[in-house]
């Protein structure tokens, strides 16, 4: 096999370390926020998390997170649904809403020439929102709309499945969007309810990348959040994990199969994290290179793509993993995800693959803070994640110290294949 | 669109703009097209070449031949072992991936800025330089065969939008889906693939564009070096492909499948492209989608259909005129429940017909200018972005002064110009009208899906 040329410049050094200047604001007000200034461009990207999101609902209010969160850009303050889309657009201002499992995300993009008029039509947003009961009734509508196209998505119902299976009585067992039933039941007192207890200055995670200074968002912080509830409902306990090994199988007319599959993760937190996430890029990471898009699609064609996820939500940690076979591959498939899950375990890796898989790890990491856009969201996240600010400059090194022994200890720690269950939504053959 | 990998590129309108980024053009002696775009904040470069040839360009009886190259151009060269070139560039921290169109095919890298050098060498060497085996071959159709499973046999609805187009182009290939007829798919052999490859991948069909943290100056020397030495193909010839004759008959489908959840209503109706030397009717196009479908709340279709009338629960409008020949222009309504589709469709020409009649509210089309505006200036935070907006429009033959003017002739568009383009193209004799609607769930019934099932052998 020639590998010549190429593969010799393997021994190049690593690109320059990321030089992201992050600054911690605190407003005159008490709130606190991360900061990368850059005026390079007359724009800030701004980024808003409220710990909690979906999984704060009670079990026959299922879905009521996010019909409130759907529902706070159509209208506010003296503005109707109408009104306040005009308002935004004429200001050339983007915001978007966006309920989680775990959070409450905002994100908003406003022009520097215009940025007090954007920030007090997004304080409207999240303070002040009208809750029109046609404009509720009307989003429900098409919640209800997607609810039923998730009845018939493959995807959906395989990991809706394995949620269910795993889950219990946790929140996390069933879908943040509801129910059909649950969501036709909502009332506005329920929107209004839910807008109080997950929208609260106890539980917010702000930052902010672009052409403002620190004093600015300063005051922007206290202007915008200021006048939120101090504190929201509480947030649920640990998930149990009540997933047994093996094959569920749900019938679906496709002339695919679509897997989706898992195990018990690690926690964030765990001195193993680096280890495990290294070995799962290795095995399931998304890109071609890794051993199941190796295995399963370069080498025998079963699938168009399957990637391995470690997963860490705030009250359950998991690893995942999702593909596509025809019906009469997808048993083969599955054959050989196992098999692999078994491999990493028992042969190892070669000290080859994992410094190619940790030069790829630092390398690519600095490549991700190429917009005002993507640094606010990694900003907000580390916050979500407890990360100190220095984890920027420390990440890399975190990667690179992991030895052979590391990944031999946590392979066999992390990765078992007998506790495996794959939920098959389609019409399988020989399964 | 479709990638090697990932998740299927919607239509959305969006409303492009160029950027104030230092933009630098020249051309090599081989005739290579290199673009340079400039982006000093972050130590990142994109490296992205785009062939002038797609899927409308294929043999005909060979559907997916441009997409199924596209697979295969990652096997490897003399110089680069089989399957080994993404394990390259990840292994440097970059990440590498490709896509084809009906107009143009292109392969990116995204890695740190001091290693352009490396992956210019690669993207020049895999030009002519291809390696395939018979097996090679044969494993990548079978991931070609699923991918057509996943994305569209999978999807009533991306089934209904591959029918539609086959019955929207009369004559033209862009009838034809990128991903290929299944039973056409199935055939492509390896001879096929390097037929095509050698005659369309050369300097003279390509542009190269670089954009981030690079110097223009440094960029001309390491194209010089790395393409500058390649052979031209004497087979690149001007794209002269079969034109639509004039379409005098409405055309109308019903695609019934047990797993369509809510009902819809799909247009198209046929549409000029941006030319090269005229793009203003193509500007008046992407402002009247915006203007009838583009917003939620404000649109004309949003306003009438979901608030006032109350008989649809999303509503949309789209075109994307970037394109060598005849695009499209599309209407999309999901009735509320207890509306049916021919309600629906009912009042969507009603409200159609309005608009043609009144014209377009100003104060709509003022806010459009604005956010055409300032989307000059959000673009300039993307340069991925702006590259592809290059070399998409290079790709298509437009000019580098039509691609940075694109701006200016959205902000140009008048009241009259929309009204004058949407007389023209909202015309149902050059449209096709889908309907995508359940189906009893019922084994002896041959649903379209079924129809379409594998027989995939290994």
């Amino acid at each position: 096999m020639i590998r010549a040329v190429f593969a010799a410049v393997l021994a190049l050094t690593l690109p320059a370390q990321a030089e992201i200047p992050i600054k911690e604001v605190t407003s005159p007000g008490g709130i606190t926020a991360w900061l990368v200034e850059d005026h390079n461009i007359p724009f800030t990207a701004l980024e808003i998390q409220f710990r909690g999101g979906t999984s704060l609902e009670a079990p026959d209010k299922r879905g009521v997170v996010n019909l409130m969160t759907a529902t706070l850009e159509e209208g506010a303050g003296e503005l109707d649904s109408r009104g306040f889309a005009e308002a935004r657009d004429a200001l050339a201002a983007s915001f978007s809403f966006d309920a989680g499992t775990d959070s409450v995300g905002v994100s908003a993009q406003f022009l520097t020439e215009n940025r007090d008029q954007a920030i007090d039509l997004l304080r409207k947003a999240l303070i002040e929102p009208r809750f029109d009961q046609a404009a509720v009734d009307r989003v429900r509508e098409q919640v209800l709309s997607n609810l039923r196209s998730n009845e018939k998505d493959p995807g959906t119902i395989a990991s809706e499945r394995f949620d269910l299976l795993a889950f219990g009585d946790h929140p996390y067992a069933s879908s943040g969007d509801g129910t059909v039933d649950t969501v036709t039941a909502l009332t506005r007192d329920d929107v209004v309810a839910a807008h109080k207890s997950a929208l609260a200055r106890d539980r917010v995670f702000v930052a902010a990348a672009g052409d403002i200074t620190a004093e600015e968002l300063g005051h922007l912080l206290d202007k915008l959040l200021g006048d939120l509830p101090a504190t929201g409902s509480p947030l649920p306990g640990a998930a149990p994990w009540l997933l047994a090994p093996g094959v569920t199988v749900q019938d679906f007319p496709s002339p695919q199969s679509t897997v989706f599959f898992g195990q018990k993760g690690i926690p964030r937190d765990d001195p193993d994290f680096f280890p495990a996430f290294i070995l799962n890029e290795m095995l399931g990471g998304g890109r071609f290179t890794a051993r199941l898009m190796t295995e399963v699609r370069e080498k025998r064609g079963l699938t168009y793509g399957i990637g391995t996820y470690i997963v860490n939500r705030d009250h359950a940690d998991m690893l995942l993993g999702q593909f596509s076979a025809s019906n009469d591959k997808v048993a083969e498939a599955i054959k050989v995800v196992k098999a692999e899950w078994d491999r990493i375990v028992s042969e190892g890796v070669t000290p080859e693959e994992l410094e190619a898989t940790k030069t790829y790890l630092t390398g690519s990491y600095p490549l991700r803070f190429d917009g005002n856009g993507p640094i606010a969201s990694i900003l907000v996240g580390m916050q979500m994640d407890g990360m100190p600010m220095d984890y920027v400059t420390t990440r890399n090194s975190k990667v690179e110290a992991v030895t052979m022994d590391d990944i031999k200890r946590v392979a066999a720690r992390l990765f078992k294949a007998a506790d495996l269950h794959f939920v098959v939504v389609g019409q399988p053959e020989a399964l | 669109m479709l990638g090697r990998l990932g998740a299927a590129v919607l239509l959305t309108l969006t409303l492009p703009a160029l950027a104030e980024e230092p933009v630098t053009t020249f051309t090599l002696d081989n005739g290579l097209n290199v673009v340079v775009i400039e982006d000093h904040r972050a130590p990142v470069v994109v490296q992205m070449i785009w062939y002038r040839v797609g899927a409308a360009d294929e043999p005909r009886g060979h559907s997916g031949i441009a997409h199924f190259l596209e697979h295969l151009m990652f096997k490897g060269t003399e110089k680069v072992a089989p399957n080994a070139f993404s394990g390259i560039v990840e292994a440097q921290g970059g990440d590498d991936n490709a896509f084809t169109s009906w107009d143009y095919t292109a392969y990116f890298q995204r890695i740190a800025a001091d290693r352009l050098d490396l992956v210019m060498e690669m993207e020049a060497d895999r030009m002519r330089n291809l390696r395939l085996t018979e097996e090679d071959v044969d494993t990548e159709r079978q991931v070609i065969l699923e991918e057509r499973a996943q994305r569209t046999d999978s999807d009533p609805g991306a089934l209904l939008m591959e029918q539609m187009r086959a019955a929207q182009f009369l004559n033209h290939p862009y009838g034809i889906p990128i991903i290929g007829w299944r039973h056409e798919m199935e055939e492509l052999s390896r001879q096929d693939a390097l037929d095509y490859y050698q005659r369309f991948y050369a300097p003279n069909n390509a542009t190269l564009v670089i954009a981030g943290d690079v110097e223009p100056e440094a960029v001309r020397a390491l194209a010089e070096q790395h393409y500058g030495p390649l052979k031209p193909s004497d087979a690149i010839v001007p794209r002269d492909r079969a034109q639509e004759p004039p379409q005098l008959a409405e055309r109308r489908l019903v695609l019934a499948d047990e797993r369509v959840s809510d009902p819809y209503v799909f247009r198209t109706y046929i549409a000029p492209e941006r030319d090269p030397g005229n793009q203003a009717e193509a500007a008046a196009l992407t402002v009247l989608a915006e203007l009838l479908g583009g917003n939620g709340q404000t649109s004309v279709l949003a306003r009438a259909l979901q608030f006032d009338a109350q008989v649809a629960v999303y509503t949309s409008a789209f075109y994307s005129g970037t394109s060598i020949d005849d695009a499209t222009f599309g209407l999309a309504v999901i009735p509320a429940p207890g509306v049916t589709l021919e309600a629906a469709e009912a009042e969507l020409d009603r409200v159609l017909a309005e608009f043609l009649e009144n014209g377009p509210d100003l104060a709509a089309l003022e806010r459009i200018r604005t956010q055409v505006r300032a989307g000059e200036i959000y673009a300039r935070d993307d340069v991925e972005a702006l590259a592809r907006r290059y070399g998409e429009g290079f790709s298509v033959g437009l000019t580098l002064a039509e691609i940075e003017g694109w701006d200016e002739a959205l902000s140009a568009v008048t009241e009259a110009d929309i009204l004058a383009a949407a007389r023209k193209v909202l015309d149902r004799r050059n449209a096709v009208t889908g309907w995508l609607t359940q189906a009893e769930a019922a084994p002896a019934e041959v649903t379209p899906a079924a129809a379409a099932a594998p027989e995939v052998q290994e």
